[in-house]
C-alpha cells in the first residue's frame, strides 16, 4: 500500500493536467480567437471606388484625397498648441477636448484626431506635421463629384453600421459603404475588395513584423468603373426645370429600357455629403419630413395616375375586342353611370369615337369602354382579373426590376382587392368605373408611367427600366436585354398612338408643338388632400404629363409629375416638351417657354404644409459644397451659374 | 571489477528522457527569446553543454562517497542557505542568489538534493522505526531545516516543494494519519475558500456522524470524534483569519483569481491569462516551431522561466504538450521503480526523494501555468530557463543513476 501512494498521485495528477490543457486546447474555442485579437493585426488597404460616367462618357463621380488627422496622447509631447490650433483651424477648446475624448478610448492607441480634411486645409499642415510628435495623417479616399446634380441617382458613401458588419463578414467597423442610390445597388462593383495585411504585435500592442512573411496577405483589388444611363445633358436641365417645384422626371429610351433622366425635386448637390459637413447636412436633409430632399419621387412616389391611365383603358378594351377605332359614344359633357352617379367631362362633347376621345380626354368615352370590357364577362370578378392582367403586363402593381435600390409597386386592383373593400360582394362595373380614367384604386409611380409610354412607343413591349449602361469587363444583367411583351396585340397601338399624337395638334397640349417634332403625349391632374391642422384639404391638382417621341422611332418616353403643379398642360406638359426637345436637338428654341418653367415657383403653396422653405434648402446646396467653391454665390440663381461654369469645364 | 567504465549498468532509458527534455527545453527557450533583446538561448546552451563534465563528475564519484558524506553535504547546503542573509544578493525581491561577477547561482537548487542525501542517510544509518514518535520528529527536523531557511529569502515556492518528503517518510513507515491530515488540511482550506466556512463545518459534522455510526461498536468513541469536529472547526474557522490577515494581499489575490472571485485580466490575473491564451492557442498540433504569436508577441511573462510550459503549449499543440508531460511521467515512475529495486535502503529511499522532488516541480509548475494552481515561482525541471535549477536537477538525478548502477557492485 505504502509503495502505491507515490505512482498514484503521479499518475492521478498528471490526467488532471492533461484533461486541463485539452479543455484549454481543443474544448475552449475562445482562447484562441482571444490569441488572434491580441497577437495579430490585421490592417487593410482600401482600394479606389469605381468611377461612374454617364451614357457619353462625361465624368459624373471621381474620388478625391481626404486626410485624417490621427492622434496617439500618449506621444504628444508639449509644443505649441497655438499655432497647431491656427493650422488645423480649430480653438484651443476644441483641441483640448479632442485629446481628451481620445485619452478615453485609449493613450496608447491611435484615434482620429479631425476627420476628412481636403487637400487644401491639409497642405498648410501637412509640412509641420513632423514637429507634432503624437500625431500624423491617414490619406482616405472620398467622393468627388463633377457635377451638382444627380443626388438621387448616386446615392452616397457613408460609414457602414454595425448590424451590417455583424452580418456580412466583408465589412469591418468604419468602413465606407454605398447608401441609396447607384453607390448602394452596385455597392460590390464599385468599391472592389480590400486587401489584407496581417501584422504580428507584441504585448505592447507594437508592430514587430508581418504575420507568417506575408502567407496570407492578400492584395487589393481596384473598384470597376462604370457607365449610367443617364444622358447628364437633360439630367441637369430636369433638375433644373424642377427648382421651386416638387415631383419627379423619369426619361426612358423606349429600344433599350435605359433610364435617360431620373429628376427628383427638391435635390441636393450631392457633394455636400462629402467631408467635415457631412453629417450636418445629412441630418438637415434627413430631418426635413416636409420637402423631402431624400425621398426619390421618380420612384417611390405613387400617385391616381388621372387621363394618361385611360390609355390602357383603351388598349384593353381594343384587346378585348368590346369597341374598335369607330365605336361612338355620345358625351353629353358627362357620365351618368348609376343612379345619381355622375362623372364631370372636360371634352367639347358630342358625339366621339377613340381618336377624338384620347386627344380631348373625353371621359365618357373611356368610361363607356371600360364597363364594356366589364361587362364583357358575366362575372364582374372575373373580368377585373382579366383587366388586373392586361395592367400588369405593362409593369403596373409590382417592382419593376430596375436596378436601384428603393421603389413602390404601385396598384392595380384585381377581384382580391375588391373582396377586401367589399366583403359581402356586390360590387359591379359601375362600382369600379373610377378605374377607367385612372383614378378608383390604381396608384402609379413615375417610372411606370415612364415605362408605360416606352411600351406603346415600342408598341407593345418594354426592357425592365435600368441606370446600368457598361460595367468595364463584365456584362450587364440578362434582366435589362430580355424583351417584355404585353397582353395587348401590337396593331392596337397604332389607332392609340395616332390619338396621343393629336393631343399635340389638337388636344389638351396644342400650346406644346415643337416645330419639326412628332410628340405623341397625353395630360393628366391627379386630386391629391393634405392633412393641415388636422384638418383634410384639397390641395392642387398634382400636373402630369406622360410622352414620347419621335412618333416614329421613338427615341424617348418620358413621365413628369408635378405636385401641387395644377392642370397637367400648365406645367408638367411644358417640361416633358422642353426635355424632349432638349434631348433630341440639345438647344431650345421655345425660350420664352423655358424662362416661364424655370422662373414658376410653386413654394408658396407648398408652403402650407410647413417645413423648411426651398430658399434654405437652396442655401444648404451652395454654401456647403466643399468642392466648388461656390461659398461666393448666394443667390437663387446659383443653379443656372454653375451650370454656365461646369460648361465651360467640360 | 574496478577499472570498469562509468557506463556500465547505467540506466539509458532515464538518460534518454532526461536529454530529451533538456533538447526540448532549450528549443523552447530557443523560441521565446525572440521577443525579447536577451540570449537567453545561447547563456542556456552554456549551461546546457557545461552540464555534460558535471554529469561525469557525478558519475565518476565513487557510489559509497554520497551515503558517506551525506552529512557533510547537507551541512555545506544549510551553510550556503544561510549565507545568503549575509552575502546574498536580491533579485526581484528575493535574497535568494550569490552573485559571482555577473553570474549568479541559487542555492536552493542544489539544497533539494542535499535534503535528499541527508534523509536517506537519517533513514538508512540505523534500525529506524518510524512510528516513534522521536524518529518522527528527528526526520521532520532534517526537512524543516532548510524550509526554515528558504521560506523567509522569500522563495514560498521552494520552500513547497519539501512538503513531498512526507510522502517519501510515508513510505518508509511514517504513520499514515500525517498523510491523511495533510490531506484534509489541503481539502478543508480550498473548500472553506470556495464555499463559506460554516458550510464546510456542516459537512465536516456530517461525515464525523456518519463515520461515528458506520462504524463498529467497538471503535466508536465520542470523545474522539468531537475532539476531531472541534479542531476542524477551529481550523476551518482560522482559515479564513489566516486568509484575511495574516495572507498578504498578492496571496489572496492569486486564491481568488484561480477560484474566478477576482476577473482583473491587465492586472493581477494577467499571467495567468495570457498563460491560458497562449496554451489554448495551440490547438491539436500546434502553430508549429517559432510560429507562436503569443511566444513571438512576449505577451507571457516570465517565458522561458517558469512560463516555458506555455511555448510548448502554443507551438506544438495538444500533441506536443502530451508528449512532454509523457516524458515527465515516464521518468518519475521509471525512477520509482528502479528505487523500488535498490538493494539499500539509502538509494531507495534516496530515488524516492528524486521521484518526488521532480514530480512536484512538475506538477505545480503546469497546473499554475494552465490555471489550476496559483502562482508561485517553481520551475518546470529540464526545461525552465537557469543555470542553477538546470544544474541542481541534474545533480540530483544523476547521483540516483550512479547509486543505480552501482547497485550490481554492492555485493
Amino acid at each position: 500500500m505504502r509503495k502505491v501512494l507515490l505512482p498514484s498521485l503521479i499518475i492521478i495528477a498528471t490526467s488532471l493536467l492533461v484533461m486541463r490543457i485539452f479543455y484549454l486546447q481543443i474544448v475552449d474555442d475562445t482562447l484562441k480567437l482571444k490569441s488572434e485579437n491580441n497577437a495579430i493585426k490585421k490592417k487593410y488597404e482600401y482600394p479606389e471606388r469605381g468611377y461612374m460616367y454617364d451614357r457619353k462618357g462625361k465624368l459624373l463621380v471621381a474620388n478625391q484625397a481626404s486626410y485624417d488627422i490621427m492622434v496617439i496622447p500618449r506621444e504628444v509631447k508639449k509644443t505649441d498648441t497655438l499655432e497647431f490650433c491656427q493650422l488645423l483651424k480649430i480653438t484651443k477648446e476644441d483641441f483640448i477636448k479632442k485629446i481628451e475624448k481620445a485619452k478615453v478610448y485609449s493613450p496608447r492607441l491611435p484615434s482620429v484626431f479631425l476627420s476628412q480634411l481636403n487637400k487644401s486645409e491639409f497642405a498648410a499642415f501637412q509640412e509641420k506635421i513632423r514637429k507634432y510628435e503624437g500625431f500624423y495623417f491617414q490619406k482616405r479616399s472620398l467622393r468627388d463629384y463633377e457635377v451638382d446634380f444627380g443626388a438621387n441617382i448616386f446615392g452616397f458613401i457613408t460609414q457602414v453600421n454595425e448590424k451590417l458588419v455583424a452580418k456580412n463578414p466583408y465589412y469591418n467597423s468604419g468602413d465606407l459603404i454605398g447608401r441609396q442610390g447607384v453607390e448602394e445597388s452596385y455597392e460590390d462593383l464599385l468599391r472592389g475588395v480590400k486587401g489584407v495585411k496581417y501584422i504580428q504585435k507584441d504585448k505592447y500592442n507594437r508592430e514587430i513584423g508581418s504575420y507568417k512573411d506575408g502567407k496570407y496577405d492578400t492584395i487589393a483589388v481596384q473598384g470597376e468603373d462604370i457607365n449610367l444611363t443617364i444622358d447628364a445633358e437633360i439630367q441637369k436641365y430636369g433638375e433644373e426645370l424642377m427648382i421651386n417645384k416638387r415631383g419627379g422626371i423619369v426619361a426612358i429610351e423606349p429600344s433599350t429600357g435605359e433610364i435617360l433622366a431620373l429628376v427628383t425635386a427638391p435635390s441636393y448637390d450631392p457633394g455636400i455629403l462629402v467631408g467635415r459637413q457631412r453629417s450636418k447636412n445629412y441630418t438637415e436633409l434627413y430631418r426635413d419630413s416636409i420637402a423631402k430632399p431624400l425621398y426619390d419621387r421618380g420612384l417611390l412616389a405613387e400617385y391616381p395616375p388621372g387621363s394618361p391611365f385611360k390609355i390602357l383603358t383603351g388598349l384593353v378594351a381594343l384587346q378585348e375586342g368590346v369597341i374598335d377605332a369607330n365605336t361612338t359614344v355620345f358625351c353629353n359633357r358627362g357620365f351618368s353611370y348609376a343612379r345619381g352617379r355622375f362623372m364631370g367631362c372636360h371634352c367639347h362633347g358630342g358625339a366621339l369615337q377613340l381618336h377624338r376621345g384620347i386627344f380631348e380626354s373625353c371621359n365618357s368615352y373611356f368610361a363607356t369602354a371600360y364597363m364594356k370590357t366589364i361587362n364583357k364577362y358575366s362575372k364582374p370578378a372575373q373580368a377585373v382579373d382579366i383587366w388586373s392582367k392586361h395592367m400588369k403586363s405593362f409593369g403596373l402593381g409590382q417592382f419593376m426590376g430596375y436596378d436601384l435600390p428603393t421603389g413602390k409597386k404601385g396598384n392595380v386592383p384585381d377581384s382580391k382587392t375588391y373582396k377586401r373593400i367589399y366583403p359581402n360582394g356586390g360590387w359591379r362595373s359601375t362600382t369600379i368605373v373610377s378605374n377607367s380614367i385612372g383614378q378608383g384604386e390604381v396608384l402609379m409611380t413615375p417610372i411606370q408611367l415612364a415605362n408605360m409610354m416606352a411600351t406603346i412607343a415600342n408598341e407593345g413591349h418594354y426592357y425592365t427600366p435600368h441606370i446600368i449602361k457598361k460595367i468595364e469587363g463584365h456584362k450587364i444583367d440578362e434582366k435589362f436585354t430580355t424583351k417584355h411583351v404585353t397582353t395587348i396585340d401590337k396593331k392596337h397601338f397604332k389607332p392609340i398612338i395616332s390619338g396621343l399624337f393629336d393631343v399635340y395638334n389638337l388636344g389638351t397640349a396644342r400650346s406644346l408643338r415643337v416645330e419639326g417634332i412628332d410628340i405623341c403625349g397625353k395630360t393628366g391632374t391627379a386630386e391629391n388632400f393634405a392633412k393641415i391642422g388636422g384638418v383634410r384639404v384639397k390641395m392642387e391638382d398634382h400636373s402630369i404629363f406622360v410622352a414620347f417621341a419621335p412618333k416614329d422611332n421613338p427615341k424617348i418616353a418620358i413621365a413628369v409629375m408635378v405636385e401641387n403643379g395644377g392642370y397637367g398642360a400648365t406645367i408638367a406638359g411644358p417640361i416633358a416638351s422642353l426635355m424632349i426637345e432638349k434631348y433630341l436637338r440639345q438647344k431650345i428654341t421655345r425660350v420664352d417657354l423655358e424662362k416661364r418653367i424655370l422662373a414658376t415657383s410653386l413654394q408658396s403653396r407648398y408652403a402650407k404644409l410647413g417645413g423648411l422653405s426651398e430658399a434654405v434648402k437652396l442655401q444648404l446646396r451652395i454654401s456647403d459644397s466643399l468642392l466648388k467653391k461656390k461659398t461666393t454665390i448666394p443667390t437663387v440663381k446659383v443653379k443656372t451659374d454653375t451650370t454656365k461654369s461646369n460648361k465651360q469645364a467640360i | 571489477m574496478k577499472n570498469q567504465s562509468i557506463t556500465n549498468n547505467i540506466d539509458w532509458i532515464s538518460i534518454i528522457i532526461y536529454a530529451s527534455l533538456v533538447i526540448l527545453g532549450w528549443l523552447n527557450i530557443y523560441s521565446s527569446s525572440l521577443s525579447s533583446m536577451e540570449n537567453t538561448h545561447e547563456k542556456q546552451l552554456i549551461f546546457i553543454i557545461l552540464t555534460i563534465p558535471l554529469i561525469f563528475i557525478v558519475l565518476s564519484v565513487d557510489g559509497k562517497f554520497y551515503e558517506k558524506y551525506a552529512s557533510i553535504i547537507f551541512g555545506i547546503s544549510l551553510l550556503t542557505l544561510a549565507g545568503l542573509f549575509l552575502f546574498g544578493k536580491t533579485i526581484a525581491g528575493q535574497r535568494c542568489w550569490y552573485a559571482i561577477g555577473s553570474f549568479t547561482i541559487q542555492p536552493s537548487e542544489f539544497a533539494k538534493a542535499a535534503t535528499a542525501l541527508a534523509l536517506a542517510k537519517y533513514l538508512s544509518d540505523t534500525q529506524i522505526n518510524l512510528k516513534e514518535v522521536n524518529r518522527q520528529i528527528q526526520a521532520l527536523a532534517i526537512i524543516l531545516l532548510p524550509v526554515i531557511l528558504i521560506l523567509p529569502q522569500p522563495d514560498p515556492g521552494s520552500a513547497l516543494i519539501y512538503s513531498v518528503f512526507i510522502i517519501v517518510l510515508y513510505r518508509e513507515g511514517l504513520p499514515s494519519w500525517y498523510v491523511w491530515t495533510g490531506f484534509i488540511t489541503i481539502l478543508l482550506f480550498v473548500l472553506t475558500l470556495v464555499l463559506e466556512p460554516q458550510y464546510v463545518i456542516l459537512i465536516a459534522l456530517a461525515t464525523l456522524i456518519l463515520v461515528h455510526f458506520k462504524s463498529r461498536l467497538a471503535d466508536r468513541n465520542i470523545v474522539l470524534s468531537t475532539i476531531l469536529f472541534a479542531i476542524i472547526s477551529g481550523f476551518v474557522l482560522s482559515v479564513n483569519y489566516v486568509f484575511e490577515n495574516v495572507f498578504k494581499q498578492h496571496h489572496r489575490d492569486r486564491f481568488n483569481i484561480l477560484l474566478g472571485k477576482t476577473v482583473d485580466l491587465k492586472g493581477i490575473g494577467y499571467n495567468t491569462n495570457q498563460s491560458e491564451i497562449a496554451i489554448g492557442s495551440g490547438g491539436w498540433f500546434g502553430k508549429g516551431f517559432l510560429e507562436g504569436t503569443q511566444t513571438k508577441g512576449g505577451f507571457v511573462p516570465e517565458q522561458h522561466t517558469d512560463y516555458i510550459f506555455t511555448t510548448v503549449g502554443e507551438e506544438w499543440g495538444f500533441v506536443g504538450s502530451l508528449l512532454v508531460i509523457a516524458l515527465f511521467s515516464g521518468l518519475f515512475l521509471r525512477i520509482i521503480y528502479l528505487a523500488e529495486r535498490q538493494k539499500t535502503k539509502f538509494s531507495r529511499v534516496y530515488g524516492y526523494c528524486v521521484a518526488g522532488i521532480l514530480f512536484t516541480h512538475f506538477f505545480v509548475n503546469i497546473a499554475m501555468v494552465v490555471g489550476i494552481f496559483p502562482t508561485i515561482g517553481v520551475p518546470l525541471p529540464f526545461f525552465s530557463y537557469g543555470g542553477s535549477g538546470l544544474w541542481g536537477f541534474t545533480i540530483l538525478l544523476f547521483i540516483f543513476i550512479k547509486m543505480d548502477a552501482n547497485k550490481v557492485n554492492e555485493w
